[in-house]
């Protein structure tokens, strides 16, 4: 993740509040929001950024997951991202980001 | 009339080297992470000459090889070696590294390239024999200084050090002392845009068998900006080029939109033809020593070369329509404005469903589309996925909406309408323009009828806007035998006389 | 329990996936606040 994105999450996370916090990414492969997801819950796995070994445990999701659309209204959903289902690898990234979960979050 | 293509240049310079020392991605981890395994092993995983030119998508760069035949080639390509690679090919070349520090130095007008004496003296005769570089370029070639000279400005003058295999053989130097513009890191930056850019422009009066004095006005189209302190990115790339590529009678300016540059300076350009302003104009861009390297650390995380190794450059020349060359149909231009928001489905309509519906096309009434054509071998590893392929599948979800495409048709699309992406991940560089060379010959060849060229832009890396950019046109055969658009000699004769008809009449009646 | 009534938002977007405005039109609708979105690009 872009080293001035985990500036300002780290920042975010200290004047909000972990447990207030919930980060959306919308990587276009299930291995990229994988990573990004690391980034916020276990800390920086490429040992480059702010978050490196910081393990903020924030609640991720990617905008295409199942239970993060329930929530959305579904005509703006459609619009804005509904097309990108179709180019998506969505399984796979439901996955990768799933594991994730279980393993860093620490406020689901 | 359209104004038509003439044709294109596609060319790349290996510069290892650069990746160690000037890829932002290393340059960032070194201040990051100075002890990081990535540095230590970046190194090993560089690729040789060799390797760089018998890499396939390089081949297809530079038009040894037609994007059909890299889809026949097994994924991934790293791999791979092409058989019978060759340094040069139809549309440009892949110059090795320490004869494109010699054209860099000859580029350079404020004396900031120093260069090592004895690499000068080992590396001229390679260079100067290079039947693209002309005679007013290899008399620019310097002699070189002192190796301790080189040595004192890297070490205490801020210069930017040019290495071959790991040694220092020559630098960069900052041009002011003070100012941030003309820093060394800036003035490298700057110097390798501009190097490539001329050598695109040289194969491109080359490869359209133009006279280099035939070119009027050049657009430079690239991501670098140029300028002191009091205007930062004044400009002016292209005339600086045009000028060391000897096209005497060009000036020229600079466009920007990060990535879709060269899609906006394309439509530029062939509207300077079509109203008349300029007869011939060149679309150039050089190569960006930032991204080398870009995603280098996925890329030895899993074992791969570092395969953003080159820098790149392109040039096309639009000129009048000649009734024989492909043209760019004006009235057919996609664009994304400040309204269109950045929802993909948005941009994509914007860009391609749009402006072919103003003139009651389907998507599938056009035979080729190139988007984004970047490498999947660089950014598949990096988990950016396959953008020409995603680029396609959005194309294909859009003509089913539109009712264009049978939704059973959809996995077809991108092999019929589509081509494999080659292009190195160079920002302006793979957007939509690697194919126009072989659009104009496949257009010519009667292969295909028409190609949608579609450049898209980040603004928001910039920070002044969250808005994404884009806009497209459409490469059609040649209609000049059948255009009658314009107006006849004859026609404006009649015009004239009617006029000074009307006039002397209006004088009678005011007497 | 809903995931984002009453958050804080962050979204990392990506250029060559879903983009960070894309997202923040979704999230306004399921009364998430968002306070920032970026978008990434690799390319």
């Amino acid at each position: 993740m872009d080293l001035e994105n985990q500036k300002r999450v780290k920042d975010f996370a200290d004047e909000f509040g972990a447990e207030n916090l919930v980060v959306l990414v919308g990587a276009a492969e299930g291995e990229a929001a994988g990573l990004a997801a690391e980034t916020v819950t276990a800390g920086d796995p490429t040992f480059a950024g702010p978050l490196t070994g910081v393990e903020l445990g924030l609640t991720v999701y990617h905008v295409c997951e199942p239970e993060l659309k329930e929530e959305f209204d579904e005509a703006v959903y459609d619009e804005q991202v509904g097309m990108m289902e179709m180019v998506l690898d969505v399984d796979d990234i439901v996955s990768e980001m799933s594991s994730i979960r279980e393993q860093f979050c620490k406020y689901l | 009339m359209n104004s038509v293509i003439k044709g294109a240049s596609y060319v790349l310079a290996h510069t290892p080297q650069m990746v160690v020392y000037n890829g932002t991605t290393q340059t960032t981890e070194r201040v990051v992470n100075p002890e990081s395994e990535y540095l230590k092993e970046l190194e090993s995983h560089l690729r040789s000459y060799e390797e760089c030119v018998n890499y396939w998508p390089n081949q297809v760069y530079i038009g040894n090889a037609h994007p059909d035949e890299l889809a026949e080639v097994e994924f991934p390509y790293y791999d791979k070696v092409k058989e019978g690679a060759e340094r040069f090919g139809k549309y440009g070349e892949i110059m090795p590294e320490n004869e494109f520090l010699l054209l860099v130095q000859t580029c350079d007008m404020f004396e900031v390239v120093k260069l090592d004496k004895e690499f000068v003296a080992a590396t001229k005769e390679a260079f100067v024999s290079n039947p693209i570089i002309t005679e007013a370029i290899a008399a620019r070639v310097e002699e070189g200084v002192e190796l301790s000279e080189i040595e004192h400005l890297v070490n205490e003058e801020h210069a930017e050090g040019l290495y071959i295999a790991g040694k220092l053989v020559g630098c960069v130097k900052r041009a002011h002392d003070i100012d941030v513009n003309l820093s060394a890191h800036v003035m490298h930056e700057n110097m390798m845009s501009k190097a490539t850019s001329v050598l695109a422009l040289l194969y491109a009066v080359r490869n359209t068998g133009i006279d280099a004095g035939d070119i009027e006005y050049v657009i430079d189209c690239a991501e670098e900006a140029c300028g002191d302190m009091n205007q930062r990115g004044g400009g002016n790339f292209a005339k600086a080029a045009a000028e060391v590529a000897g096209l005497m009678n060009a000036t020229g300016s600079d466009s920007r939109g990060f990535c879709a540059g060269p899609s906006h300076a394309l439509i530029e350009a062939a509207a300077l033809v079509k109203s008349g302003a300029y007869k011939c104009v060149a679309v150039t861009a050089g190569g960006c020593t930032a991204k080398l390297g870009m995603n280098g650390k996925d890329h030895v995380k899993k074992g791969l070369p570092i395969l953003e190794d080159c820098l790149a450059g392109f040039c096309v020349i639009i000129a009048e329509n000649d009734g024989v060359s492909p043209e760019i149909n004006l009235d057919i231009l996609g664009r994304h404005t400040v309204g269109t928001g950045s929802a993909p489905q948005n941009v994509i309509g914007s860009l391609v469903a749009d402006p072919l519906a103003r003139v009651g096309l389907k998507i599938t009434d056009i035979d080729k589309y190139s988007p984004e054509m970047q490498n999947p071998d660089i950014t598949k590893p990096a988990g950016a996925g396959d953008v020409p392929l995603a680029n396609y599948k959005m194309i294909a979800a859009l003509a089913v909406k539109k009712g264009d495409l049978e939704k059973k048709d959809m996995p077809g699309f991108a092999a019929k309408h589509g081509l494999t992406g080659w292009a190195p991940t160079q920002g302006h560089i793979p957007s939509g323009v690697p194919y126009i060379g072989f659009a104009v010959e496949d257009i010519k060849a009667g292969k295909i009828k028409n190609a949608m060229i579609v450049g898209k832009g980040s603004l928001f890396l910039g920070r002044m806007t969250n808005l994404f950019d884009g806009v497209s046109f459409v490469i059609q055969a040649n209609t000049g035998a059948e255009d009658n658009s314009g107006v006849s000699e004859e026609e404006v004769k009649g015009l004239i006389a009617k006029a000074m008809k009307d006039f002397a009449e209006t004088l009678m009646a005011a007497e | 329990m809903a995931i984002l009534d009453g958050k804080k938002v962050i979204i990392i977007g990506d250029r060559d996936g879903v983009p960070g405005p894309a997202i923040a039109e979704c999230v306004k609708t399921a009364g998430g606040e968002v306070v920032f979105s970026s978008t990434e690009c690799f390319v």
